[in-house]
């Protein structure tokens, strides 16, 4: 059930948000089958059915569901891909046009009624897709410039004294393998949670304000309610802006990754 | 006085990124007020550079939550 419906019918809400509020039960009484996996299930069934249904029955003037279709994975392949890995990333493109139309639906439901929390507030989840990109653009590296190859030109940037890589190569190491991976989940991660925890303070403030002792302090839940409306908009900005931005990093290391001299 | 400190925390570990992210835009918006044909060739360089940087910011929100007692 949502948070607000479930939060109207109570006498006191609870006071201050915590993040008990991002670990529902699970549903019928089954501990595994919560509300997260259930979003994502949908997720996939609505990404799957819609291209489906829009790619089946393919015309040279587009219809509009075809046309919807197209310029999604146009947008991708041409300003993403393209644009940053080059030439030969249009083979990523279908990568990454899954990548950025399941991000942008799973942080879409953080703002649709009844769903009210997006999946990747859960740090698994953005872990997971993180983990493809990291074996993704890895495994790529390698069959790029073989083995030791991609570990030298990742390590040891070209051009530089070489008293340089007792500082430099750490710093690479540290980068590459282990904060790209981290930073690439945990900026999903903390932007969905965030998010949700922000829309909970002002509508539970709102709440909270109401149930003020005081006459004075009860009509300031108006302004309050008001913050969740802009805040509201506000996240759907960010919903897809991070899914853009999850979509442009894959990217950018992939193509660092594919780069033959950097 | 009740509450907690790492709200006081997170507020000072939003300072350097807030900073940042806004030279990021300046930036920006800057060249393209210079060059108005640069703006489609510079957005992705302005998102990720955002997105870096952001990160900071948002290690503050994470780890808050993560080592409160």
């Amino acid at each position: 059930m949502s948070k607000v419906a479930s939060v109207l019918s109570l006498e006191d809400p609870p006071w201050p948000p915590s993040v008990d509020e991002f670990f529902p039960p699970g549903l019928f009484g089954v501990e595994w089958l919560t509300k997260f996996m259930l979003m994502v299930w949908l997720a996939i069934a609505l990404i799957i059915i819609f291209f489906l249904v829009a790619y089946r029955n393919p015309k040279i003037v587009p219809g509009r569901m075809q046309w919807l279709a197209e310029s999604i994975y146009g947008f991708t392949r041409d300003s993403i891909a393209k644009e940053v890995i080059g030439h030969e990333g249009v083979r990523f493109a279908p990568y990454l046009t899954t990548l950025l139309v399941f991000i942008a639906i799973t942080n879409v439901f953080a703002l649709i009624p009844l769903l009210q929390i997006s999946p990747n507030s859960h740090i698994a989840f953005p872990v997971m897709l993180a983990l493809i990109t990291y074996i993704l653009y890895l495994y790529w590296g390698v069959k790029a410039h073989g083995a030791w190859g991609y570990i030298k030109t990742s390590l040891f940037p070209p051009n530089v004294p070489w008293p340089m890589y007792v500082l430099l190569t750490p710093i690479e190491f540290v980068m590459v393998f282990l904060m790209r991976p981290f930073t690439l989940s945990l900026r999903l991660f903390a932007n969905m949670f965030a998010g949700h925890m922000m829309l909970l303070v002002f509508t539970l403030g709102g709440f909270a304000l109401l149930n003020a002792e005081s006459l004075f302090i009860k009509p300031l839940s108006i302004l309050s309610w008001g913050m969740t409306v802009l805040l509201t908009l506000f996240e759907t900005l960010v919903a897809l802006l991070q899914a853009y931005v999850f979509v442009l990093l894959t990217s950018s290391y992939l193509q660092s990754s594919l780069a033959e001299e950097h | 006085m009740r509450g907690s400190l790492a709200a006081v925390g997170y507020g000072l570990a939003a300072i350097g990124p807030g900073i940042g992210v806004g030279l990021v835009f300046a930036a920006y918006i800057q060249s393209v007020a210079r060059q108005p044909e640069t703006a489609g060739l510079n957005r992705p360089n302005l998102f990720l550079g955002m997105a870096v940087i952001e990160a900071l910011a948002l290690f503050g929100i994470a780890f808050g939550f993560l080592w409160q007692d």
